[in-house]
């Protein structure tokens, strides 16, 4: 890791909120198809999120991908882990392991969904 | 400024040798991309790390001229 200060607060944000989700645009407005793909399907799944949008922060839009050391928007975190981008989110959610993983985790979800 | 298919598939594979690769062009406007990369690269990765490796050969591409990649990665057996 860097001494880049955008890492504390990205760090500060993935510990003190159990599921976030940095996107652009916010989730009732995504900006980019990918952040809304992501967005639908935790809505789909009751889940609760944070939605923090980077287009509004330059340094957190570059900071953010050194940080997971992944090169795109959305990225989502579930209890301070880096779970994936829109791909992985789509491909987990189709076998199911993203809500086993959000269990697992603790996390609410509508089972039913 | 799009990448054309040959150049994002051969970056893959001068990275994963022995890596089987797939490029559709999804709106046939050369800038969004679907790859399917099968390597026994990614045995023993997680799906994040087995990315990583893709976007990593990419050399930094893959969120700048390279817009839009949907990747989907297997184990070769």
């Amino acid at each position: 890791m860097s001494d880049n200060p955008v890492f504390e607060r990205i760090q500060q944000e993935i510990d003190t909120t159990p599921v976030v989700l940095f996107m652009k645009g916010t989730p009732v407005f995504p900006q980019c198809g990918f952040s809304a793909a992501v967005v639908q399907l935790l809505n789909h799944l009751g889940v609760s999120f944070k939605g923090i949008d980077v287009l509004s922060d330059p340094g957190l839009r570059q900071g953010i991908k050194e940080f997971a050391s992944w090169p795109t928007i959305p990225q989502l975190y579930v209890k301070g882990e880096f779970v994936g981008g829109c791909d992985i989110i789509r491909e987990m959610s189709e076998t199911g392991e993203l809500i086993e993983l959000l269990q697992t985790k603790g996390v609410p979800v509508d089972a039913a969904a | 400024m799009a990448m054309d298919p040959q150049s994002i598939e051969k970056m893959i594979k001068e990275a994963l040798p022995d890596a089987s690769v797939r490029i559709d062009d999804l709106r046939g406007d050369g800038d969004h991309y679907a790859a399917y990369v099968t390597s026994a690269a990614f045995k023993g990765l997680s799906r994040i790390q087995q990315h990583q490796l893709v976007y990593r050969a990419l050399q930094g591409r893959m969120g700048n001229e390279l817009h839009a990649l949907a990747l989907q990665t297997a184990i070769a057996e």
